[in-house]
């Protein structure tokens, strides 16, 4: 039996019928088509599918999209604002090397913008701490840890 | 040194901000009008007999569109062997064996349409060890396969891997230390972050579009056309369009089950047919490295000179043959050319199980040769009494030599490299201090120009310039997120004489793109790059020639610098490029700037003694790491890692650097927690929590040195970057272990129950 959820999705209030099997991964993908949001494992493993609910980072593959009724929710699209600028996260992402197959980077920017929304000037470690959830096979982390510390301004 | 305006830059790569938004499109976000989606049913036994397959249930599932079995299909065959069909009948030799598939409108009906085919087995005796199968009387893999003069069938692959240089047993006579040791290594996972996957779609004269992450696009559309003629579909086209790949690292290389199963599940449904590896089912149905049993003896003289290498290696090469089997032409790069060793011997056979069949992965069977001999260097150097430092410099390759494998060294920084990790590492105030902290190095060599594996090692660019200076580079090469189109880039605007963000660069569509062998051997900086500054050299001359009429001046006069082309003789006439462009086009009897260039490095062929110039140039490199080692645990904690890598010369610095992170990162989980566990057949850890992928809290800080040797043959001097960064990893570590604890661990990974074990064993 479908159900409806009512959400804020990267600040535009939205209003969807789902049924309530859905997960948070499959509403944004395949529903919405919002697909910059990456499924790398489908087990909340690897941090691929990280979107920011209420400000905090998910696993959206793992989440029921019934748990973001009466939240926000924000993804990749809605980190650039609405001009189309890019955050100064993916700024620093692009300017320190921090991508290479790009398939962890949507979720690996939204745990970054997570922790300096919390943390504005975190320690290598705490930078360490606030992505290890995220899997990347590419880059080794040093050069994202190396933006994410440009990001915050240090 | 020159002065360059984007060679040597740290230029972000040009994908990154579609990737940084989301907006990159990855094969799992592709979705075509009437698009089916394919699964695939695997066997559930490593050795069994197919006694029957029923899949009548399956096909009345509404929503299903088609269901395939080995026994409706045509004979494709594929696999370097050509030992493997995309759907088994008769029988099943490994749990990744695909048995059965489905089309369906919708994932979970062909989830719930697998569920629904019922397959009887007679399960068979298998064989998981590949020192078993090689014994006489062993259960046959594969019944029709035949070896050996007598021609009678085995489960030992007829690959005669051979290296054979001077005399190993004279040598080994007169050697005043040798050294005998057994190394293992075993599978580990490339553990791209994007799973595997492809659209297949054939439009109404059978002509087949396939949507594919592949390394090697002109060699697939080769293996899909192949198949389309077993199909019956003789003559028909292939197009291979690649949407964003979500990591490479080999597991590429090849194509696969999977791929055709989508190719006939299309042509069967009349619909584009997706097919998406669950992470699941990427760790299980996917190849990875190599493993190997690694039985080697090296020898020296009292002063620490080598005097041979004699190494017997036995290979799992699981139920198929992919790209696995031919590690060992690989490996016999270390083996015959890591340091100056006269005398080498090398045997590899590689044999069947029932086990899952390896694939090329960063490195091709360097880092397993490397890390027996470099962990037994260290070893050698003990019974000779010699420092290992002393002992590696002391056999250190050299610039003009020629090693016993024939390779022609010509630029080689390879003592640089040891030296800077020796400073780096405070190397005589730190080794040997048995307290827990030690301190190890280990070394490596690897083509740097381009390997000639098959007959060309070739890559094609095109380039045109349109009406306002924008550069079209469409080239061969493969981008799978190591940003070879960025650094194609800065090559050809270096070499015109433009801004690298005047680039675009096309490399994903082969009804466009140029031939080329595939993203492999760490050939895409050298081979692309020159061949890119081939086709920029050409387009200059043509430029230069229109420019000459429009500005009454001779070309040979003229040069082209930021977009702007002046007199060499008078600097003030000049010219910006846009406007000659224009005049080009808009004159009568006009022009346009399109010029093409087939670059082939001038490498050779292993003969048939596995000898040859195989590459134009070798990449060497050192790391050093220091370790602390708790007694109490056996934890290993990585306190420093220096890795030092003669790379000719960095064209993007910034990109480089993330190539030996990478890599090294690669390396430190190959060498410390990584190994896919396979009991049985049956792989044991198919995802991120029991597979141990380093994560940002683990990886330690890496400082990369790079070590400029300005090849005379690379691209404005650059060699190879991609994999040497994964090579001697596993060897530094372990050499730190036992400076820090006194025990050689042998086998990989190199995890705390092992140490522990050493250490018990030793304090006994």
């Amino acid at each position: 039996m479908k159900q409806i959820i009512k959400f804020s999705l990267n600040g535009e209030s939205t209003e969807l019928e789902i049924e309530p099997h859905l997960t948070l991964l499959q509403l944004l993908r395949d529903r919405l088509e919002l697909t910059g949001t990456k499924e790398g494992c489908g087990m909340g493993e690897c941090g691929a599918c990280t979107v920011l609910v209420d400000g905090k980072t998910v696993n959206s593959c793992i989440l029921p999209a019934m748990e973001v009724d009466g939240k926000s929710v924000t993804t990749i699209e809605g980190l650039t604002d609405a001009q189309g600028n890019l955050h100064p996260i993916q700024k620093a992402f692009i300017e320190y090397g921090a991508v290479q197959c790009g398939f962890c980077s949507p979720g690996m920017v939204l745990s970054a913008k997570a922790l300096l929304d919390e943390n504005s000037k975190p320690t290598d470690e705490e930078i360490r701490h606030g992505i290890a959830g995220n899997l990347c096979r590419c880059t080794g982390y040093l050069q994202i840890v190396q933006a994410i510390k440009a990001a915050s301004g240090q | 040194m020159e002065e360059f305006i984007n060679v040597g830059k740290r230029i972000p790569k040009m994908d990154a901000e579609e990737k940084v938004t989301g907006k990159a499109i990855f094969i799992h976000d592709l979705k075509l009008p009437g698009m089916l989606y394919g699964k695939i049913l695997y066997s559930p036994h490593p050795h069994a007999k197919i006694v029957s397959i029923d899949t009548s249930k399956a096909e009345k599932l509404p929503g299903v569109k088609a269901v395939l079995t080995g026994y409706n299909i045509p004979p494709i065959k594929f696999g370097v062997y050509k030992d493997n069909v995309p759907l088994k009948a008769n029988k099943v030799c490994s749990m990744r064996d695909e048995v059965a598939a489905v089309a369906a409108t919708d994932p979970d009906i062909a989830e719930e349409a697998l569920n629904l085919i019922k397959v009887e087995y007679e399960i068979l005796p298998a064989l998981f060890d590949p020192e078993e199968a090689m014994k006489e009387g062993a259960p046959l893999i594969h019944e029709e396969h035949v070896g050996g003069k007598e021609k009678k069938p085995t489960n030992v692959l007829n690959l005669p891997w051979r290296l054979i240089a001077g005399d190993v047993d004279e040598a080994r006579k007169n050697s005043a230390y040798v050294a005998e040791d057994r190394f293992k290594v075993t599978w580990v996972a490339h553990c791209c972050l994007g799973t595997s996957g492809c659209v297949a779609q054939f439009d109404q004269r059978n002509n087949l579009t396939m949507y594919s992450i592949t390394q090697i696009p002109s060699l697939a559309q080769r293996d899909y056309t192949d198949a389309l003629a077993t199909m019956g579909l003789k003559n028909k086209k292939v197009r291979v369009i690649k949407t964003t790949i979500g990591g490479g690292f080999g597991s590429k290389l090849d194509t696969y089950a999977f791929e055709y199963i989508a190719i006939l599940l299309a042509h069967k449904t009349r619909k584009p047919v997706k097919i998406l590896f669950s992470r699941e089912e990427e760790f299980f149905a996917t190849s990875p490295r190599q493993p190997a049993i690694i039985n080697i003896a090296q020898g020296c003289t009292k002063d620490g000179r080598l005097t041979f290498r004699d190494i017997r290696m036995v290979l799992d090469n699981g139920a198929y043959t992919s790209w696995g089997a031919t590690t060992p032409s690989v490996m016999m790069m270390p083996i015959s050319s890591l340091y100056k060793v006269p005398n080498v011997r090398y045997v590899a056979k590689c044999v069947y199980t029932n086990n899952t069949y390896s694939q090329a992965m960063r490195g091709y069977g360097n880092p397993q040769a490397t890390f027996a001999i470099d962990s037994q260097i260290d070893i050698l150097a003990e019974m000779a009494g010699i420092d290992p430092l002393d002992f590696r410099m002391r056999n250190a390759n050299t610039p003009g030599e020629v090693t016993p494998q024939n390779f022609k060294i010509n630029t080689c920084g390879l003592r640089e490299c040891i030296d800077v990790v020796a400073q780096k590492l405070d190397w005589r105030q730190n080794r040997g201090r048995r307290d827990g902290r030690g301190i190890g190095m280990a070394s490596m060599i690897h083509v740097g120009g381009g390997a000639r594996v098959y007959k060309s090692d070739g890559c094609g660019t095109i380039i045109k310039i349109d009406d306002f200076g924008t550069v079209n580079v469409i080239t061969g090469a493969t981008d799978m997120g190591q940003g070879s189109d960025t650094v194609i880039a800065q090559i050809a605007a270096e070499e015109l004489g433009v801004r690298v963000e005047d680039v675009v660069v096309t490399h994903t569509d082969t009804d466009i793109c140029p031939w080329d062998v595939g993203a492999h051997a760490s050939r895409t900086t050298f081979v692309a790059g020159n061949s890119a500054r081939g086709a920029a050299k050409k387009a200059k001359e043509q430029l230069l020639e229109v420019a000459a009429k429009a500005m009454g001046e001779s070309p040979e006069n003229l040069d082209m610098r930021d977009r702007t082309i002046f007199s060499k003789k008078d600097p003030e006439k000049k010219s910006p490029l846009g406007k000659v462009l224009r005049a080009a086009h808009y004159t009568a009897g006009g022009s346009m700037i399109m010029a093409e260039y087939f670059y082939d490095p001038t490498n050779e062929n292993l003969d048939r003694e596995f000898k040859g110039n195989l590459s134009v140039t070798y990449a060497y490199g050192t790391h050093g790491v220091e370790v602390e080692v708790d007694k109490e645990t056996g934890q290993v904690q990585i306190l420093k890692y220096i890795a030092a890598h003669d790379v000719g010369r960095a064209i993007n610095p910034m990109l480089l650097e993330g190539q030996v992170y990478g890599g090294a990162t690669m390396g430190i989980g190959y060498a410390l927690t990584e190994r896919l566990i396979l009991k049985d057949g049956k792989v044991m850890n198919p995802n991120f929590l029991d597979y141990k992928m380093l994560t940002a809290k683990d990886v330690p800080n890496i400082e990369p040195i790079v070590v400029e040797t300005d090849d005379p043959f690379g691209p404005f001097g650059a060699k190879g970057i991609g994999e040497p960064g994964s090579v001697p990893t596993a060897p530094a570590i372990a050499n730190a272990i036992y400076d820090a604890v006194g025990v050689r661990i042998k086998d990989l990974p190199i995890t705390p129950e092992k140490v522990l074990a050493a250490l018990k064993e030793k304090n006994k």
